[in-house]
């Protein structure tokens, strides 16, 4: 990558690589979510509506996973890199909307008296 | 409210906010995506943070309780959804050429973490007495 990047010019403010990570920390924040929302989901034992929660935002977190991916290779594919696309913009903040709403039916589950 | 709606047209049309204007610095595109990231990723607290609430502080009354953690929730919800929105009108007006969009949005939301944390504060303390 680098020998590439030699080629056709470094950008010296690392913008792609910055965005790169700003992409990655995203990810990693999605990360600490749905591990909490596992936690939620499979607290006080493991009810079929528990585990289907608690696959659906291990799920989710992969789409955002494979979304930033995508995100990543085209950054590091090109110099300049193209533009986010607003198609996968949208995608990645229904994911976060997704997973709210989740966590509000695993908060009202928890909320109801066994 | 017509603005509002062109607006949510384009976050599924890609082709069409490159109908207008030219191509910006890429520098710029750039700035403006890890921009619409850190907001997503304060989205992503805020939807953890209630997450936690309903999470780790088990000795809260269930009202309070679930109240806060869908509050939180709500506002992970609107802070996502603000973020590709105002992704997409800085987007428009780089490529226009025109100034960037003010926003209250800032503001509302650090009023509401500010009273949430006033809030959470008053009910542990109330919590600890009681």
């Amino acid at each position: 990558m680098t020998s590439r990047r030699g080629r056709t010019g470094r950008d010296p403010g690392l913008q792609p690589e910055r965005t790169r990570l700003a992409w990655r920390r995203t990810t990693l924040s999605g990360a600490v979510v749905a591990v909490l929302g596992v936690r939620t989901a499979l607290h006080g034992g493991a009810s079929a509506l528990g585990i289907t929660l608690c696959a659906l935002c291990c799920g989710l977190w992969l789409g955002f996973l494979t979304a930033a991916h995508h995100r990543i290779r085209a950054l590091s594919a090109t110099t300049p890199p193209p533009p986010l696309a607003p198609r996968r913009a949208t995608t990645a903040a229904l994911y976060a909307v997704a997973t709210a709403t989740c966590a509000a039916v695993l908060v009202l589950r928890a909320a109801r008296p066994a | 409210m017509s603005e509002f709606v062109r607006n949510i047209r384009l976050w599924f049309a890609p082709e069409r906010v490159r109908d207008e204007g030219g191509t910006p610095d890429y520098r710029f595109s750039l700035a403006n995506e890890r921009t619409f990231l850190a907001w997503l990723r304060t989205a992503l607290a805020l939807i953890g943070g209630g997450f936690a609430v309903d999470q780790f502080l088990p000795d809260l009354s269930r009202p309070w309780r679930v109240g806060l953690a869908l509050a939180l929730l709500a506002a992970g919800v609107l802070c996502s959804l603000r973020a590709v929105n105002h992704w997409v009108r800085c987007e428009r007006a780089m490529r226009r050429g025109e100034d960037l969009p003010a926003s209250r949005f800032p503001v509302l939301l650090s009023l509401v973490v500010a009273v949430v944390a006033v809030a959470m504060v008053v009910v542990v303390l109330a919590g600890w007495e009681g």
